[in-house]
């Protein structure tokens, strides 16, 4: 009965979480735009010549991805905090950390895929040539979910706070160089030709490491915020 | 037993005993930072390649490894106020953090001062500098997240959280920028890769790091006194104390 | 600094008991009360008073385990409650100053959620506790639109999902009106002579048979 009603707690809060992101529409796009503002920044500060955008698409595509998904960590918790349903989480006799999971793959869906799904369109902005296209949004696919479980540690650490925006990158924007530095990398040297698996089992490893220890993180950190 | 160990973690004995162990930690450190910075200042002899313009890793390296041991201990002595909810524990992660966050910062710019003369700039961007960067993001992380919060046993378990997640990203992070400097083929700061380090330049940069332990744990206990004090400021021996001296 | 007295005790060994030994809390820097004392037997309710800022809220979150009291013990059913311990989290339904209520989401919605975290799933149950709080006409409609008195009720309509025995309830008669305060006193009522208790704050009287309930005064 008690692995049932794990399952079903899980289920239930992940559609929850998706169903309040599908009723606050206006909401979702907005990572997403930012993404594809930023990247577009690029070109306009630096130089749009392709040889140029080629060199450092790989890295702007990727810190453009971070730092979309760092603004909009900010719902991870808020508006659970706010209205109380944060303790109601954290009353329920599951794990908190099965708990946080399901709010963490939800953040994921309507935050990374979204970018994912985009990507290839700035690939061809940023003039990525073709060969390291498919290692781009693998990295990508790869990191994304790594960025959410990361950030919801800082979120969880600063949901009680009034003006913890800025307060939450500095927390999470170090953790993330790792994911950042071998997604980066991986996408150059598929550009150059150059073998990418050794990168991309490094990003797999940090998947397999983020979703083991991280929700234990958010999960005692939620608990710490709102004590 | 159980109550030595008890007395041990009550901030009120530790605030006596402490007292009476500062004047010795202080002068311990102040003869051995002497006698390292004698015998790597004047004693040692100037490298065949660098000349006299190596002897900054007598400051720079200690730094570095301050900066990380220090890191290492306040993640412990958080873990330790987490799980065991020992007050001075949390004290001593608190008093902790700015200690090592300057050491990093030493580190950074007697890492950068070296830096002018080797390589004719002040950066670098070669993986030891980066990772001290970084290491002192982290750091201001944890002084952001305390400062932040204000009830202070919140932000000790809040602050420890995070020192724990930062100690087990920090050698993932060191390898991560390890790995990608050695892409770059950029220039490398370290004087420790040569084959051998010769004795009359180790010894003196052993003296260092031991006087730059004990620096830290004096002022570690110098900042530990003042944040007891803070924190127990509601009960009676702290008031006793106002009211008697 | 409050030290309060004793309830009486009541009750047999084998039904639910709430033991609370030797409670002190602080928040902030403040020492709210020690040497906190009280039982509470099978059937009865326990209303805390005092003045604003004594600690009301706070000592039912450390009833919740949400605040962690500075020392003292809670026993519950003769064990000793342990931090995180799941089969009490089972047995107990808290209703804070918020609602727990979700504005995009209808009632059933919400109640559906709330039920899945407390380990249900009963569809009929759902409609049934929203009805019995009045809000039967209601229960499709964004939480949005409803007012402040009936987003309480969505919130209060937790209560009888599930069978928890003990109930903890911050101000739950707020934003009311007198037929919702009467609906939701029947309900605590129920709940006392089915064998459940409660903890409650509340500034207004709370006009409960007298035999089942007892008050404590954290600001005297």
């Amino acid at each position: 009965m008690s692995k049932h009603g794990m399952r079903h707690a899980f289920l239930i809060l992940l559609k929850r979480d998706l169903l309040l992101a599908v009723r606050n529409r206006g909401e979702l796009v907005n990572p997403l735009l930012f993404y594809l503002i930023v990247a577009t920044l690029f070109p306009l500060g630096v130089s749009p010549d392709p040889q140029t955008l080629a060199t450092m698409a790989a890295g702007v595509l990727w810190i453009a991805a971070l730092l979309a998904t760092l603004l909009s960590l900010d719902n991870l918790f808020r508006s659970d905090f706010d209205d109380g349903s944060l303790e109601l989480i954290l009353l329920s006799p599951h794990p908190g950390v099965v708990l946080v999971l399901a709010k963490v793959l939800a953040h994921w869906l309507v935050t990374g895929m979204p970018l994912l799904v985009v990507t290839p369109l700035l690939a061809v902005l940023m003039a990525v040539p073709e060969s390291a296209r498919a290692t781009l949004w693998l990295t990508l696919a790869l990191g994304t979910p790594v960025l959410s479980l990361v950030g919801a540690i800082g979120v969880a650490l600063t949901v009680g706070l009034r003006r913890g925006g800025a307060l939450l990158s500095l927390l999470v924007l170090p953790l993330y160089v790792p994911v950042l530095i071998f997604g980066a990398n991986a996408v150059g040297a598929a550009a150059a030709g150059l073998p990418v698996t050794g990168q991309l089992y490094m990003l797999g490893a940090f998947l397999v490491l983020a979703l083991s220890l991280a929700p234990l993180a958010t999960a005692a950190a939620l608990r710490i915020s709102i004590d | 037993m159980w109550t030595f160990i008890h007395k041990l973690g009550s901030p009120r004995h530790f605030y006596r005993i402490s007292g009476y162990l500062l004047p010795w930690l202080g002068w311990a450190t102040a003869l051995l930072l002497v006698a390292g910075l004698y015998g790597g200042l004047v004693k040692a002899p100037p490298d065949y390649q660098q000349g006299e313009s190596y002897r900054i890793i007598f400051i720079h390296v200690p730094s570095a490894w301050m900066s990380l041991f220090v890191y290492v201990l306040m993640a412990a002595a958080g873990a330790v106020g987490l799980v065991w909810r020992i007050k001075l524990a949390d004290v001593v992660a608190a008093a902790s953090a700015p200690i090592g966050a300057s050491f990093t910062f030493l580190a950074l710019v007697t890492g950068s001062l070296w830096g002018k003369p080797m390589w004719g700039t002040y950066w670098v961007w070669d993986a030891r500098l980066t990772s001290e960067l970084v290491l002192l993001f982290l750091y201001f992380g944890v002084m952001g997240l305390h400062a932040a919060i204000e009830d202070k046993r919140t932000a000790s378990r809040a602050a420890a959280v995070l020192a724990l997640v930062g100690v087990v990203n920090i050698p993932i992070i060191h390898f991560s920028v390890q790995w990608w400097s050695t892409l770059h083929q950029g220039p490398t700061v370290s004087k420790l890769d040569a084959p051998s380090i010769h004795l009359s330049m180790l010894v003196p940069l052993l003296i260092m790091a031991l006087a730059f332990k004990l620096f830290y744990f004096t002022v570690l206990l110098m900042r530990a006194r003042t944040e007891v004090l803070e924190r127990e400021r509601a009960s009676a021996w702290v008031r006793e104390l106002a009211r008697g001296t | 600094m409050t030290q309060a007295h004793e309830a009486p005790v009541q009750g047999s060994a084998l039904e639910p008991i709430l033991v609370v030994a030797d409670l002190a809390c602080f928040r902030g820097d403040r020492l709210l009360f020690r040497d906190l004392n009280f039982n509470l037997g099978a059937g009865r309710a326990l209303q805390v008073r005092g003045p604003n800022g004594c600690g009301k809220t706070t000592l039912l979150r450390i009833l919740c385990g949400l605040t962690e009291q500075e020392s003292g013990n809670i026993h519950w059913c003769g064990r000793a409650r342990a931090r995180r311990d799941s089969d009490y989290l089972r047995d107990l339904r808290y209703i804070g100053h918020n609602d727990g209520v979700k504005l995009e989401l209808t009632p059933r919605e919400n109640l559906r959620v709330a039920m899945a975290l407390e380990g249900g799933a009963d569809e009929a149950a759902l409609a049934l506790a929203l009805a019995r709080l009045g809000l039967a006409d209601f229960m499709d409609v964004a939480c949005r639109t409803l007012s402040a008195g009936q987003r309480r009720r969505v919130g209060l309509a937790r209560l009888t999902l599930g069978n928890a025995r003990l109930w903890l309830l911050d101000e739950p008669f707020t934003a009311l009106d007198n037929a919702a305060t009467n609906a939701v006193r029947a309900l605590i009522e129920e709940h006392l002579d089915g064998g459940g208790c409660a903890v409650l704050t509340s500034h207004q009287p709370l006009r409960i048979d007298a035999g089942k309930s007892a008050s404590i005064d954290l600001g005297a």
